[in-house]
């Protein structure tokens, strides 16, 4: 009985160490997303300016309370605009820098595959 | 026939690159951020000499306007700013309210007594996440306040211009 409620405590204990890294590697997946507005070409993750310590800390409790990617994303989109975010969302203002490079690609295949069949005659 | 078109081609090309890096040039880098954020946002906040507690709820009425105002004592730009500050502290439709952000209580303490106290309420901001729920990048950063609803918001210090402004719109809505 000893044993297993000792076992007991160590699986508990690994899995909150497990939970804990988990919400690190969630803060630094969302901070890297996020530019830092008042450095550079650099994000929030990479600075030590004031403006991202303070965002890490923020993205750090929002996660505590429980909240979703996304829904921090929305947050500081609300607070600051789309700007803050390195990965823009797809809408009506970023359509065309989603799919341009989808169309010059198929764009080019087909002159390529145009060219082969030339060659091919 | 086909160079011809050929060139003709590279040439177009060769304005529009021209013509997109040219426009670029005149283009800003400095970001603003636009935000959408309208309305005052909610927070519980500690106060800067009492040390209690209080509620954005608490702080604002209607039919009243707020300046937020977010400063430091180390931040240079805010030294300037505070005369400003303090001639329209006089203005008694104008609550001023400071937000201290990332100080240190003595040096903070001290920045008042030196440059004047324009502030009715102030509240302490130890790690900057209260700014960040304002939208603020840094510091200085002020806000006009009215109806719960943000009808300026300026970056950096303020100025002669900006103040005058700021009182405008005050004394225009009595």
């Amino acid at each position: 009985m000893k044993k297993f409620s000792l076992f007991i405590i160590i699986l508990l204990s690994l899995n909150i160490n497990s939970s804990q890294a988990d919400e690190i590697e969630l803060q630094n997946k969302i901070t890297k997303n996020l530019r830092c507005l008042i450095c550079q070409g650099q994000s929030v993750f990479d600075s030590d300016s004031d403006f991202a310590n303070s965002l890490k800390i923020v993205v750090r409790n929002k996660i505590d309370e429980g909240f979703t990617e996304n829904e921090i994303n929305d947050f500081l989109i609300q607070k600051y605009g789309e700007w803050i975010l390195y990965d823009p969302k797809f809408n009506k203002n970023t359509y065309l820098l989603w799919l341009l490079p989808l169309l010059i690609f198929l764009l080019g295949g087909a002159i390529i595959f145009k060219k082969l069949i030339k060659i091919n005659k | 026939m086909k160079n011809k078109i050929l060139s003709f081609l590279s040439i177009l090309i060769l304005i529009f690159v021209f013509t997109t890096f040219y426009k670029g040039l005149e283009k800003s880098n400095i970001y603003e951020p636009q935000n959408s954020l309208k309305k005052i946002p909610e927070f519980s906040m500690m106060t800067f000499f009492e040390s209690k507690e209080i509620y954005s709820k608490d702080i604002f009425r209607d039919n009243d306007f707020y300046l937020i105002n977010i400063w430091a004592s180390w931040c240079v730009p805010c030294r300037d700013e505070h005369q400003f500050l303090v001639s329209l502290s006089k203005n008694n439709r104008l609550e001023i309210i400071g937000i201290n952000y990332k100080d240190n209580y003595k040096n903070a303490e001290r920045f008042l007594i030196e440059l004047g106290n324009p502030y009715s309420k102030i509240l302490v901001d130890k790690d900057g996440t209260k700014a960040i729920e304002w939208g603020a990048i840094g510091v200085p950063e002020t806000f006009l306040v009215y109806e719960n609803k943000i009808l300026k918001k300026i970056i950096g210090p303020l100025n002669s211009e900006l103040a005058e402004e700021i009182e405008r719109i005050v004394n225009e809505k009595i």
